[in-house]
């Protein structure tokens, strides 16, 4: 168990990188705390493989240093990293037998076959691997095949974290609630470091006691899944996490008020924002709600969402949606609705405007 | 550990080329170098060979002849194992499976077997001495081999193909010639290459079908050696000279080599 | 991925059928109707049983041929298995260098089987030969014409020089069809070479190498053009294989009943040899 530091960390696939763009991660400063359950969440492409290499040290950073418990891995090898990986599609040795998939990462480090034994009948426990100890590995389904892997970190008793790489593809729906929850409690148990790699944001956010999300190599908020929920510090966070994502409109600011349609919307930040640059509010779904006043919207659509209605309404050509709840009185056509001021925000290119600058 | 083993493949490589290298080394020496010195290199450089090569037409027509017999096998096995394996890859009907086996039990035939067998029905049906004659005989392995390596690609490509196309108002042949063939393209290449391959080197039934007016290269190069001599330098130009065909194919198909020997069946 | 079942699709198999059966079949009856008759050269057949079958059975030149057919198959499998693995285990996985090295090693594929026989012929002289005048020059009393031992060498050497790419493309194909995750995990896991050989590379080359096996046990049992060009069969007996005998006593002494007869028990060997081979390397698979 240790606790991981990121320091100035960059890197870039090309020999000569020179401008951001050429960048598959741009710089990255994070302190990861021992025994955490961490997420990196993002789209394809945007990095957090790259970044999950460079941490398991199966790819070198072209810029700064990785620490575990301060001391500087950078240069070591994953096998002298202490870290343990479960990989995308289920890595398992075919002709060998559950008990000795979980014993091989013991027994090329030459521990004491009692001491495997024991181990092994110890984790195969937590994994609900007992009964088919001893059926070959290559007979098994895929979620027993992905809990062999986990099962290969768990055994070790030096692991310095354990990472997750979209660990739960290839799994069945309706066995993937059960595999994470599994995860979850084992995380309890064990209280290893777990940084779990995924694009889903339920995967996540149900998994993780902090968040990173990124997004084009760079990490655009780092927060618990409540921060997340509810003060994106980007309007990407905004979009991809919450279902619907949240409301973005364009709007202009003066004297310290937000203007969405020539209209006055309360917000809680306008005050901050400088002029000159995209400036844009937004608002989760969850926070708006109909009123007598406000803004005049056209309801275009009403979709069931089980315990919720999520309403569609359109403003000069803009979509803004709002969830009420099951069984509330939806008007017929014109509406006005308005947002709760604390939960709006300004956005100025992209980013939350504080007040600090 | 890691720079030695980098040995390995290239001192295999450099043993493969030897004698290569030993048989073009001869074509450009004279008779008389051959035979007197022990030369590493030619001293006497001489393109005598290879002009004799391409000035007799019993040397020339030799290739003329192993090119057309290779080229109407490539095309008849391949062309006849195109619906078959398309047959095998989606339909189950009556045999199928000891059909399958059977065809490739063809495969396991030592051609030493079938010699003689195979002169006399040539010759019953009056093809023989004819570019026919061999590959019609070349089939016998070819075409069960491309079935294998053909049917190897098909199951890769989804049922869905298919039928997306038929929901598109797709005729079978039409959808076989413009959307299935062109699907599978690298598999028809490599099926290919492996009855150019297989026909090109083998010789036995090639030599036992052929007199005069067919006869490939490689048979003349054997009884030239008989019958004039032991003419080295010849021989050398001649066999070099047969190595030539099969590096151009061989060049072409390099990125599906590997793909093609696994036959699609990894 | 349960297929249609459909008679139709017989007439797609038709074309191929009828050209094998056209192949295959009538020269087989062709075989078998020789194998059971006997013949004075005027075209006159008597029934002759099995006795052909016995003769051959029971001949001493048949065993002879037989045990050298069968050392020189082993001998090529135990050298071309393990050194066309070895081979493709060291060669580089990407870059530039894999298309050259992969057309260089199949470049002995593609060479006419008596030009093998004859460019070995020749390499191997040990008056004008590179790889004869060598081993005479550093001591080594070789000609291969004359000394069996030497004849054996030359030809087992010349079909690992001509067959082991064969290996090493199909090991090659299995390794790199190996996702890099399994690479990741054995290097997370520790794993020595060896571990990573023995439980991730050769269980996943187990279907190529199978294959391998499959091919080069048949063709190598098939052997007829190179040995025949490089040492005619001799010196005396000593290098005929079957096919080489076979030729010898049906288009050279033109002996039909007793060379059909030999023929049918050839390929039965093959046929049966084949099928114990691949049932028990499957039935290790589903083990």
């Amino acid at each position: 168990m240790a606790k991981i530091t990121l320091k100035g960390l960059r890197h870039s696939y090309m020999p000569n990188p020179s401008k951001p763009a050429d960048y598959a991660l741009q710089e990255l400063n994070v302190d990861w705390e021992d025994g955490g359950a961490y997420a990196l969440l993002g789209p394809s492409g945007c990095g957090k493989t790259t970044l999950l290499n460079i941490i398991s040290g199966l790819l070198t950073p072209s810029h700064g240093e990785i620490l575990f418990d301060d001391e500087d891995v950078t240069r070591m090898q994953p096998d002298e990293r202490h870290i343990a990986q479960v990989f995308q599609f289920p890595v398992v040795y075919d002709t060998m037998t559950v008990y000795d998939n979980l014993a091989f990462p013991l027994r090329n480090r030459g521990v004491p076959e009692p001491e495997v034994d024991k181990r092994v009948r110890e984790i195969a426990d937590m994994i609900d691997l007992t009964e088919t100890l001893q059926n070959r590995a290559a007979g098994l389904t895929a979620d027993g095949k992905q809990k062999i892997s986990l099962g290969r970190g768990l055994v070790r008793s030096d692991v310095n974290v354990i990472m997750f790489d979209e660990p739960l593809t290839v799994i069945d729906p309706h066995l993937k609630w059960q595999l994470r929850s599994k995860l979850k409690e084992l995380h309890q148990r064990v209280k290893t470091t777990m940084i779990y790699v995924t694009h889903d944001q339920t995967e996540a956010l149900t998994f993780a006691d902090k968040v990173v999300v990124m997004k084009d190599g760079q990490v655009v908020q780092i927060g618990t899944p409540v921060e997340l929920f509810e003060r994106p510090q980007h309007t990407f966070v905004g979009h991809f996490i919450g279902s619907p994502g949240m409301n973005v409109l364009p709007c202009e600011v003066r004297g310290g008020q937000a203007f969405f349609e020539g209209e006055p919307v309360a917000t809680w930040n306008a005050v901050h924002a400088k002029e000159g640059a995209k400036l844009e509010v937004g608002v989760r779904p969850e926070f708006v709600s109909f009123s007598e006043k406000g803004l005049a919207v056209e309801i275009t659509k009403v979709s069931d969402a089980g315990r919720f209605q999520i309403v569609d309404t359109r403003k000069g050509g803009r979509s803004i949606k709002l969830l009420v709840p099951d069984g509330a009185e939806i008007p017929e056509k014109h509406a006005h609705v308005s947002f709760k001021t604390d939960h709006t925000q300004v956005y100025s290119d992209g980013w939350l405007v504080t007040g600090g600058e | 550990m890691r720079n030695l083993s980098r040995f390995v493949p290239a001192l295999y490589i450099l043993f493969l080329l030897l004698p290569i290298y030993w048989l073009v080394n001869m074509s450009f020496k004279t008779t008389n170098e051959i035979l007197g010195d022990f030369t590493l290199w030619p001293r006497e450089f001489t393109l005598e060979n290879y002009i004799t090569i391409f000035t007799d037409p019993t040397w020339y027509m030799g290739y003329v002849n192993s090119l057309a017999y290779v080229s109407i096998n490539t095309v008849l096995s391949v062309a006849v194992a195109l619906p078959a394996a398309y047959a095998f890859s989606r339909y189950r009907f009556l045999g199928d499976k000891h059909l399958f086996f059977w065809l490739l039990t063809n495969r396991m035939a030592p051609p030493a077997v079938f010699a003689l067998p195979f002169f006399q029905l040539y010759s019953a049906v009056g093809l023989f001495d004819t570019y026919w004659a061999v590959a019609l005989a070349h089939t016998l392995f070819n075409i069960p081999l491309a079935v294998w390596i053909l049917e190897g690609f098909m199951s890769g490509v989804p049922k869905e193909l298919d039928e997306t196309a038929y929901v598109d108002g797709y005729s079978f042949p039409r959808f076989f010639i413009k959307i299935f063939i062109p699907t599978i393209a690298a598999g028809i290449g490599v099926a290919a290459f492996f009855c150019f391959m297989f026909s090109w080197v083998e010789l036995l039934l090639a030599k036992t079908l052929t007199a005069v007016d067919a006869k490939p290269i490689a048979a003349t190069m054997t009884r030239t050696a008989s019958t004039s001599g032991y003419d080295l330098g010849l021989l050398a130009a001649a066999g070099t000279l047969t190595i030539i065909p099969g590096a151009i194919v061989i060049y072409f198909v390099r990125n599906y080599i590997a793909r093609g020997f696994a036959l699609g069946r990894v | 991925m349960g297929k249609i079942e459909n008679q139709k699709a017989w007439f797609f198999v038709l074309p191929v059928l009828f050209l094998v059966a056209f192949n295959a079949l009538i020269p087989l009856m062709t075989v078998v109707n020789y194998s059971v008759q006997e013949t004075f050269g005027d075209n006159t057949f008597f029934w002759a049983g099995l006795m052909w079958f016995e003769e051959v059975l029971l001949s001493e030149r048949f065993h002879a041929s037989l045990m050298r057919q069968m050392i020189f198959t082993f001998s090529i499998l135990a050298i071309e298995i393990p050194l066309g693995v070895a081979i493709a285990l060291t060669m580089p996985r990407k870059g530039p260098w894999v298309p050259v090295c992969l057309v260089l090693m199949a470049l002995p594929l593609l060479i006419p089987w008596n030009v093998v026989g004859a460019m070995w012929n020749i390499f191997a002289l040990p008056d004008i030969g590179l790889l004869g005048r060598t081993l005479n020059a550093i001591g080594f009393d070789y000609n291969f014409t004359r000394q069996p031992g030497d004849a054996w060498f030359t030809m087992i050497l010349m079909d690992v020089w001509h067959w082991t790419s064969l290996v090493v493309l199909l090991a090659y194909a299995g390794l790199v069809s190996i996702p890099d995750a399994y690479y990741q995990a054995a290097k997370i896991d520790g794993a020595k070479p060896f571990a990573i050989f023995r439980y991730i590379q050769l269980p996943k080359m187990k279907r190529v190498l199978t294959i391998a096996v499959l091919l080069r046990f048949m063709d190598s049992f098939m052997i007829y053009t190179e040995p025949f060009v490089l040492t005619g069969g001799g010196p005396g007996n000593s290098t005929t294989l079957l096919s080489i005998d076979l030729v010898k006593i049906a288009l050279g002494q033109f002996d039909l009943g007793p060379a059909a007869a030999m023929s049918l028990i050839y390929f039965l060997i093959i046929l049966a040899m084949s099928w114990v081979f691949y049932t028990v390397m499957m039935r290790n698979e589903a083990k």
